[in-house]
């Protein structure tokens, strides 16, 4: 059944890491991507390696899981490692032809590769511990002060959870439609690339079509509910920290803190 | 006066061509009086594009009307300080169940309205939990409501509408989009609704097995009131319902076509049961 997939990738485990509050997450993302540019002695990839070992270990989420992320950026990453290799100029230490390697470009491409891969690995982390709704909820609470800008953080987080709530009604009512299309002798399959892209119209004209009318019936049935945006609006689930959010952060500053003596120090 | 009151309601809409040219006026509502009392379980009967879905809107505030005043429980539905307290007093469940639920668990779907309304958080899962269970679905309050059935969702939706504790529901055409098991389990949770809590329940359908049990019939046809008046009333006036192009419920129209060749029974027979009762009084000796 296509309302069966799991959206985004979430991986369903349970362990602390999960069960932290997602701000906790959010903000540990941010501050983990922040120290592998902080870092820039080898010592420091040695302590976030560790960092991220030990929270890869505690989520309970295969390995497999965190590296599939990767397979989208090894094209940018390959880029990266080459251009830094090669370009960077310096004390040589092997030439290939007319192309040569320095000491400083092995240096800087190695670390290169080093920082994009554990920004990759640790985003999702945070992406397969943490549930599409407690990450918009998360964000809305973080992003509050942002208020002030006149941001409408009430409302983008509404959107996001009621984009995430049509999602698997809209696949349906694709393989609908496009069932009916196929039905009445629309062929999907065959042709090149621009061929199938004209043969795309006929789904999409009457998808978005549907997509409007629900979009129309739900605001309305919003309203009939009492919605009026964030203003005085409780919460169900309010987010609240617990004993191990505060840890957690704890444990965060410490390494954090660690990242920044490390660069001044070594 | 009742909790719902309508005088000579009249609500116009203005169609336009493509370039926006006014092309007429039509008149979706027209006249139309109501008096609710609260408590009383109402039914509004009428084919498509007779007025009952622009009627109802009305109620919840969500159309305002071109010429006459509704009042929900007293208050002006055109009193833009009390919009937020007519929706509250009146809440309103719509035909298609995928397009009225917002949350992506069950719980968190019921649990919306009353976050709009600014209900504490602990207030809040008590009502949850007493609506989910007034309805029979508190099994499945963790669930996602794209795996529920179309009578299943529909139920969330009333669960909905009754954790912000109104005094009245209007159900739109509750039933329309779903196979004949999920129109009875509607039906029994609406009506378990009235009997057990109180609530008073406006219906419009236009399937007539669903009015049987109401306390008031209202037929309407081109925006008026063509008929009113209790089930029974309604149901002995065979060829008008027919003429109003609705179908009467097969036994009554048994008994109507068994009347009219010469038998003696009663007007307006309503269930099998009535009417087996009926025959067997007859027949016994």
């Amino acid at each position: 059944m296509i309302r069966d997939i799991t959206l985004g990738q979430y991986y369903q485990a349970d362990s602390v890491i999960h069960k932290l509050d997602p701000r906790v997450k959010l903000t540990a993302t941010l501050a983990f991507i922040i120290s592998l540019f902080v870092v820039q002695s080898w010592i420091g990839y040695v302590v976030a390696a560790v960092f991220l070992a030990v929270v890869i270990k505690l989520s309970k989420v295969p390995f497999g899981y965190m590296v599939k992320g990767m397979k989208a950026i090894v094209f940018i990453l390959l880029i990266t490692v080459v251009f830094n290799l090669f370009l960077t100029p310096g004390e040589p230490l092997v030439t290939l032809w007319k192309l040569t390697i320095t000491k400083e470009g092995a240096r800087i491409a190695g670390m290169m590769a080093i920082r994009l891969s554990f920004l990759i690995i640790g985003s999702s982390v945070m992406t397969l511990t943490t549930t599409p709704n407690s990450l918009t909820d998360g964000m809305e609470k973080l992003m509050r002060p942002l208020k002030l800008f006149k941001v409408p953080v009430h409302e983008v987080a509404m959107m996001m959870s009621i984009a995430l709530r049509f999602i698997p009604i809209l696949l349906e009512e694709t393989d609908k439609i496009m069932k009916a299309q196929i039905a009445r002798g629309a062929d999907f399959e065959s042709g090149n690339l621009i061929k199938k892209a004209k043969a795309m119209v006929p789904l999409l004209v009457p998808l978005f079509i549907s997509a409007f009318r629900r979009a129309n019936d739900l605001a309305m049935a919003m309203e009939a509910r009492c919605y009026r945006g964030g203003e005085n609006r409780t919460k169900m689930k309010p987010l609240q920290y617990k004993a191990r959010d505060r840890i957690a952060y704890g444990v965060l500053a410490a390494y954090f803190a660690g990242c920044v003596l490390i660069r001044i120090y070594l | 006066m009742g909790i719902i009151k309508t005088d000579k309601l009249v609500f116009e809409y203005i169609r336009r061509d493509e370039e926006g040219n006014v092309e007429g006026i039509t008149r979706a509502v027209d006249e139309v009086d109501l008096d609710v009392k609260q408590g009383d379980f109402i039914a509004i009967l009428g084919h498509n594009g007779s007025g009952k879905s622009t009627l109802a809107k009305h109620i919840n505030a969500i159309l305002y009307p071109t010429e006459g005043t509704v009042w929900v429980d007293g208050m002006d539905t055109q009193d833009e300080s009390k919009l937020w307290n007519i929706r509250q007093e009146a809440g309103m469940v719509f035909q298609n169940p995928d397009n009225q639920i917002i949350g992506q668990v069950v719980e968190e779907d019921v649990g919306f309205g009353p976050e709009n309304m600014g209900v504490p958080t602990k207030e809040i899962w008590e009502r949850v939990e007493e609506s989910l269970k007034a309805v029979g679905m508190y099994e499945y309050r963790k669930h996602s409501p794209n795996k529920l059935s179309g009578g299943q969702k529909q139920r969330v939706s009333i669960a909905g509408v009754i954790a912000m504790h109104p005094k009245c529901i209007i159900l739109d055409e509750p039933t329309a989009m779903l196979d004949p098991n999920g129109r009875k389990e509607v039906i029994r949770a609406v009506r378990a609704l009235n009997d057990v809590e109180g609530i008073t329940v406006i219906l419009i359908t236009h399937y007539m097995e669903e009015i049987i049990h109401a306390d008031m019939v209202y037929v309407m046809d081109q925006g008026h009131v063509a008929m009113e008046g209790t089930p029974r009333e309604i149901f002995s006036r065979v060829e008008e319902l027919k003429d109003l192009r609705l179908d009467v419920p097969q036994v009554t129209l048994l008994a109507y076509e068994l009347k009219q060749s010469g038998m003696d029974l009663p007007d307006g027979i309503l269930t099998i049961q009535e009417l087996t009762e009926v025959l067997a009084a007859k027949y016994k000796g």
